[in-house]
């Protein structure tokens, strides 16, 4: 059995409240013990990494991207996602279904499965569709994508219109024991909208899409949820409004959850003044204000996941008027350094709270802990190791992603991946991926 | 002062004294127009390109006429599909027509921001000859400059911009400069076309045009563009004109020395009665004259003929 032992590294792992300098030894695909002074007795296969002055943690769950396979290839594939996961410290990815066809069946998930184990790198797990097609028309046979494996049920960037089909969807999760992602945004209300409504985008003559866009599905989706006692979690929160309900609903005790984007949280609509679709998303960057009232839902606990929202597109689709450039930013491999510079550096939150947002925090929510997002023995030995002393400038250019379209180029941060281990296997060390996948 | 820009993108980068000096030299083109041969030698052996992704007559035409009159060589582009629809970016597009040797890029675009993203892909000079909704540049410089021939300053005068005021690269761009000339400007319009959010800018917002009427000195008013009626920011065209269009009975009510403008086309009935924009107090056609002086200064200037020590910007 293959052997891997991580010397000397600071591990934190909220599951556990665990913090200290110690090793860590896996065995096979699994953590055989932690904690200081370990020593891999008897001869045989020994890896040895060297983590000191670094931090090791669980392996980041990001549990909103888009991979463009099957589809547009050219744009993103599973391989070349899974693998610009890894060199974001990310070890598992759960990949939205609006692809070409949509992942609303079980041979679709099935395939999605299949390519992310033939390239290694990260897990690739499916969301299924909620209808056919993200249609809204018909719910997807839920249970089989279920028993394909997917781990969770979203309509991706549309926002299922029609409140009964989203009631549907909730009653269908909820006996499946999953949760429902939803894309929170009334269309009527944003209309053309391209950016976030308000002074920016009065001066820039760019029709604006209001925070109410976002407020008045968040309270319809809670609603629902409320009725049909479901599982609901709030994909990509952009608005102040939208952290006050998820707030209430909290306490009221529904069980509703909620993510938010690096880039919603460093970025405001200011950086949409040069009309570079590199900042184009949807929602939209907004202000201040609202990126105040995100940071402060994550310090306070209400908003319990950071996710990616990685949306890569080709170079030539972005490099077209503002207006018609399509939404999304990619955000893999700066999730993680993008996250520790500005919420544990400038906003001086606990390390601890800010992971637990990336590892545990999903991991549950996606059903995958405890055999995942913790540092326990017996455990999948999933697991980033990250250096947070040195500070670089973001290089897309140098990205595993086939796409380019970043918002953060240049942006110092501190926070770059190192090493990573899926399941036991080294598959990024120094900075470079190490290929584990089947032959192919 | 020196000029130094390279592009002319929009008012809002604009300082007031740039402004007025593009103005000064304005003036100084009006008089070309006046003689036998209107032609000075200022452009000769430049390469203007107006790259027009918009219909327009007036705008062209006197971008056209005005690189003419400055002895440039002149090419007009016209398309109303935009390349992306062919498939190729915005960005090729622009770098292919500029691998011709091209000076000036004169764009005209329905989309919002395409002059600057040009901007930064070429080495040529762009100015933005009407962006989507955000800037028309000229516009407004034509617009102050007619007020300021008639006027002698903008300083104090009370100026209305009446119309859709949200959807409008000519509001925009004569609320920066008329403020930075010191002129106060009120918006004035429905509610659906006139957001509260410009008083942020500077801007008294009023949806009653006939409680401002006896204070304004000049009327700026907008073209309704009709497809806004089939979007349902305004009822009907007919109510629409009954509480904002500018007829003989509300301008019996205005200062007697009150000015009418309009960027054209006017749809007459709408925003201005026939006998009003052909009536004494209109200076529609001064407009356009003054239009071809204000953009033989713009094309002069960032040229690099401002000033002998002019550097790119």
């Amino acid at each position: 059995m293959p052997r891997l032992l991580i010397k000397n590294g600071w591990i934190v792992d909220p599951a556990t409240g665990r913090d200290e300098v110690g090793d860590i030894l896996v065995e096979g695909e699994r953590i055989a013990a932690i904690g200081k002074g370990i020593s891999a007795r008897g001869g045989g296969d020994l890896a040895v990494l060297d983590a000191t002055g670094l931090l090791v943690a669980p392996g980041l769950i990001d549990m909103h991207v888009h991979l463009r396979e099957p589809g547009k290839e050219e744009e993103e594939t599973i391989r070349s996602g899974a693998m610009a996961a890894v060199a974001g410290g990310i070890t598992s990815v759960a990949c939205f279904p609006n692809t070409d066809p949509a992942i609303d069946n079980e041979g679709e998930a099935a395939f999605v499965l299949l390519q992310g184990k033939k390239a290694g790198f990260a897990n690739v797990f499916p969301v299924g569709a909620v209808t056919l097609g993200l249609k809204g028309e018909q719910l997807s046979e839920m249970a089989g994508l279920a028993r394909a494996g997917a781990v969770a049920f979203s309509d991706a960037d549309q926002p299922l219109e029609s409140a009964e089909m989203f009631r549907r969807g909730l009653l269908y999760t909820r006996m499946l024991g999953k949760v429902l992602i939803a894309h929170n945004e009334d269309r009527s209300l944003r209309g053309s909208g391209v950016m976030n409504h308000g002074l920016i985008s009065l001066r820039l003559g760019l029709p604006g899409i209001p925070n109410a866009a976002e407020d008045i599905m968040v309270a319809r989706n809670i609603t629902l949820a409320r009725i049909t006692d479901s599982a609901l979690h709030l994909g990509q929160m952009s608005t102040e409004g939208a952290v006050a309900l998820l707030r209430r609903a909290k306490e009221e005790g529904l069980k509703v959850t909620g993510e938010v984007t690096p880039h919603h949280i460093a970025l405001t609509e200011e950086a949409v003044i040069g009309f570079d679709s590199c900042f184009k998303m949807i929602p939209p960057l907004r202000t201040e204000k609202d990126a105040a009232a995100l940071v402060d839902g994550l310090r306070s606990g209400v908003i319990e996941v950071i996710a990616s929202g990685h949306a890569p597109h080709a170079a030539e689709e972005k490099e077209v008027e503002f207006t018609n450039a399509p939404f999304g930013v990619i955000g893999m491999e700066t999730l993680f350094p993008v996250a520790y510079t500005e919420l544990v550096l400038r906003h001086h939150l606990p390390l601890s709270q800010v992971l637990a947002k990336m590892t545990v925090n999903p991991a549950r929510i996606l059903g995958l802990y405890p055999e995942r997002g913790t540092l326990e023995p017996n455990r999948l030995a999933d697991l980033a190791i990250f250096d947070i002393g040195t500070e670089r400038a973001v290089d897309s250019s140098r990205f595993l992603s086939r796409s380019r379209n970043c918002p953060f180029d240049g942006h110092r941060v501190r926070g770059h991946t190192v090493h990573v281990v899926v399941g036991g296997r080294i598959v990024y060390r120094d900075g470079v991926p190490v290929e584990t996948g089947e032959k192919r | 002062m020196n000029w130094t820009r390279k592009h002319l993108l929009g008012i809002e980068d604009l300082s007031a004294e740039e402004i007025l000096y593009i103005l000064e030299t304005a003036d100084g083109f009006k008089e070309v127009s006046t003689r036998s041969i209107k032609k000075v030698p200022a452009l000769r052996g430049k390469v203007i390109v107006n790259l027009f992704f918009e219909p327009s007559t007036r705008t062209r035409i006197s971008f056209e006429l005005a690189g003419a009159r400055l002895s440039a060589d002149v090419i007009n582009f016209t398309s109303t599909t935009s390349s992306t629809i062919k498939g190729e970016s915005l960005v090729d597009t622009a770098r292919n027509i500029e691998a011709m040797g091209v000076d000036i890029l004169v764009v005209r675009h329905p989309c919002a921001g395409v002059p600057h993203q040009l901007a930064r892909a070429v080495k040529a000079s762009v100015v933005n000859a009407g962006d989507g909704t955000h800037e028309h540049p000229t516009q407004a410089l034509l617009d102050m400059f007619t007020i300021k021939c008639l006027r002698g300053s903008l300083a104090g005068l009370k100026i209305a911009l009446v119309g859709d005021i949200s959807h409008s690269r000519v509001a925009r761009s004569n609320i920066w400069g008329l403020q930075k000339l010191g002129a106060k400007v009120y918006a004035v319009g429905p509610p659906t076309m006139v957001p509260a959010a410009l008083e942020k800018l500077g801007v008294t917002v009023s949806h009653n045009l006939d409680e401002i009427i006896p204070e304004v000195d000049v009327f700026n008013m907008l073209r309704i563009q009709m497809e806004r009626q089939a979007q349902g920011l305004f009822p009907t065209i007919r109510e629409y004109s009954r509480l904002f269009g500018l007829n003989r009975e509300r301008l019996a009510r205005a200062k007697p020395e009150v000015l009418v403008l309009h960027p054209g086309p006017v749809n007459r009935g709408v925003e201005v009665t026939p006998e009003v924009a052909d009536g004494p107090r209109s200076v529609i056609l001064n407009q356009v004259t003054n239009g071809l002086a204000v953009r033989m200064a713009v094309l002069y200037l960032i040229s690099g003929g401002g000033a002998s020590a002019a550097t790119a910007h």
